[in-house]
């Protein structure tokens, strides 16, 4: 039986990461994150991995490209302004259709801003980031084991519709430790079977016996009829991505709901703590919490719009931008609040049970 | 009939995209013939860059992958690492190479990465229009220097090769011309040199082209070589400016 240990956020993903059978990790040093790329450093030689500390974020994304070309599992991690930085390895690999992982453990803006927790970078994780029309799919933790758990859930995503994933956490989740279970690791064995799955495209060696490949890993179309194919079919893949893979958790939503709130990671946490302390003093107020920011839960958030529902109330680390998604996705049908800290101050659950408490 | 000049196997059998008299085409079949002769073709990826040469990706009949402006190295560090039994170069010009890429290219020759790196000096930018590069010689007039280039106000020229000989790792480095059939004759050794070393896994190698832009000069193509001889070899020395494999003794001469 596995075993629960006690472990930062930032250490816990990596080490699930290198479990899911990432054996190539590039990165540059930026709190809140750095006992990550100090756990890659420690872990990766030992099985016999590949760590380099690059000379910049954009070298380290770019190595990323180089990697994932090859069909390998392949991560990076960083803070806010390292991410900047890397939008424009982003965008590259979503227009090559490579499978890789990016985490980005939040913290205050805008420009070196602080090295608090925040949700500050809602609109460029969501929204693309770097420059044309692409999509990453965003995971959003709210606890050091589902940090852990999103690893596999983000190589296998990637490898699923070659695309870029990205886990969208922030100073407080790398930073503090919770206890946690681990998969087991995937062998090395495993690992090249995962690996073949890309054969068929990724760079790499001819084979005695094979007929010989010219596999080509880019982004450039000049002829704007085939580019605009090429787009379109990422779209393609963006739908199925919307139809298959949203994933939000709900928490005391039901039929007698006036009031539901939507917050995700750090902030959805006390805001759960938040709605348990109504819920002692008899107030029915519920939570939808993305798992998925993009993919958006729409739906989801749609089905509790039951006929008692009046308002919606969304809480984020920022000054309002995930609140664009839940009003796009209720187009008017009930009112929606926002409430949000920023420069890396979290809310208390006293702040979030006065907000609500307005509306009840 | 015995068959003394062919296509290099190494090259996909379709045209160049290069304007007439321009020299990445040469370059592009002396890294060909060496792969073809090394016998490593099937066992090489490369790393195209943004610049005139951008469609290499497509010249090469091995694996390749286009990389963004200037990052070439940095790509080709994660192909290398991903697959340690793979040759892999970069093709690059100088404003991808030594402007928008400084940072890559030091670095991943500083980490001594198992790369070869071929680097067209061509002092201008070809694929935009011919803008100022940071090879761009003193007085030189372009696009973006109309009234020739003021090292008081812009600096000087980068020399790539020197300023990579300043670090420790690299295994070999060498600028090469390819003006002449003669000169082009002793690229080609450099390029072999380069390539048989990274297929010794001996470390960081680097072949330095000087080059012309018939287009971008304004000069037609002899005339352009006869320029780039009078200016550009004044200014960029021919020359071996590291090779690891003659510090050793026994080493190769
Ligand atoms: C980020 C970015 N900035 C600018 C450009 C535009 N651009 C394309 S090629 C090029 C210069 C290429 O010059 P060089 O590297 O000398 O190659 P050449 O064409 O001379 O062979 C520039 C500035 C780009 N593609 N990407
Ligand atoms: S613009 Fe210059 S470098 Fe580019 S293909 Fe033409 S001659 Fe060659
Ligand atoms: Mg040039």
């Amino acid at each position: 039986m596995a075993q629960k240990v006690l472990m930062k956020g930032n250490e816990a993903v990596a080490e699930a990461a290198i479990r899911a059978g990432c054996r190539l990790y590039f990165a540059y040093p930026i709190t809140p994150q750095s006992e990550l790329i100090e756990y890659m450093a420690k872990m990766m030689p030992k099985v016999n991995g590949t760590f380099i500390q690059a000379e910049s974020e954009v070298a380290a994304i770019n190595m990323i490209y180089g990697a994932s070309g090859c069909g390998r599992r392949a991560m990076t991690s960083s803070s806010s302004p390292g991410i900047s930085l890397k939008q424009e390895g982003i965008s590259y690999i979503a227009g090559a259709k490579l499978p890789a992982v990016i985490v980005n453990v939040q913290r205050g803006g805008p420009g070196l801003g602080d090295i608090q927790p925040s949700q500050g970078d809602y609109f460029q994780a969501t929204k693309g980031g770097g420059h044309g029309d692409y999509r990453v799919i965003v995971l959003a933790p709210n606890s050091v084991q589902e940090f852990a758990d999103m690893a596999a859930d983000a190589f296998d995503l990637a490898d699923k519709y070659r695309n870029p994933v990205m886990i969208l956490a922030d100073g407080l989740l790398g930073q503090m430790m919770e206890p946690v279970e681990f998969k087991i690791a995937k062998t090395d064995q495993e690992i090249e079977e995962l690996n073949k799955q890309h054969y068929d495209w990724c760079m790499r060696p001819n084979v005695d016996g094979e007929e010989r490949h010219h596999h080509e890993i880019n982004s450039l179309e000049l002829d704007p009829n085939v580019l605009e194919k090429h787009v379109l079919s990422l779209n393609e893949t963006y739908k199925k991505i919307e139809q298959n893979e949203t994933s939000h958790e709900e928490y005391n939503i039901n039929e007698d709901n006036e009031i539901f709130c939507v917050a995700f990671g750090t902030a959805s946490r006390i805001v759960k703590s938040a709605i348990t302390e109504l819920k002692k003093k008899g107030h029915n107020v519920g939570l939808i919490r993305p798992r998925t920011v993009w993919p958006f839960p729409s739906e989801a958030i749609n089905r509790a719009i039951t006929g008692k529902v009046r308002k919606i109330l969304v809480f984020e680390l920022n000054l309002g931008q995930m609140v664009e998604d839940v009003q796009l996705s209720v187009n008017g049908k009930v009112p929606v609040d926002f409430m949000g800290r920023v420069g890396g101050i979290v809310f208390t659950p006293d702040e979030v049970i006065k907000k609500i408490q307005e509306s009840l | 009939m015995q068959v003394i000049a062919q296509r290099p196997k190494s090259l996909m059998k379709i045209p160049f995209t290069y304007c007439p008299g321009c020299l990445h085409g040469i370059a592009h079949r002396l890294i060909a013939e060496a792969m073809d002769e090394l016998d490593i073709c099937d066992k090489t990826m490369g790393v195209a860059p943004v610049g005139c040469s951008v469609f290499a990706y497509k010249f090469f009949d091995c694996d390749m992958a286009e990389a963004a402006h200037g990052r070439a190295p940095a790509v080709a560090t994660g192909m290398r690492r991903a697959r340690p039994d793979m040759c892999v170069f970069t093709y690059q010009g100088d404003g991808d190479l030594a402007a928008i890429g400084t940072a890559e290219i030091v670095h991943s020759a500083n980490r001594g990465e198992n790369i070869t790196v071929f680097f067209v000096n061509n002092a201008i930018y070809g694929m935009t229009g011919g803008q100022m590069a940071p090879t761009t010689l003193p007085s030189m007039k372009t696009s973006t220097s109309p009234y020739g280039r003021d090292v008081n106000d812009i600096g000087y020229p980068i020399k790539a090769s020197e300023l990579l000989a300043t670090l420790e790792a690299p295994y070999y480095i060498e600028r090469v011309s390819l003006l002449s059939p003669q000169e082009i004759i002793k690229a080609k050794k450099s390029v072999l040199n380069a390539l048989k070393y990274n297929k010794e896994n001996r470390g960081f190698t680097f072949v330095e082209f000087i080059s012309t832009c018939p287009t971008n000069w304004g000069i037609e193509p002899v005339k352009s070589r006869e320029w780039a001889r009078e200016n550009m070899l004044k200014f960029f020395e021919i020359g071996c400016f590291r090779d690891r494999s003659k510090d050793h003794e026994g080493g190769e001469k």
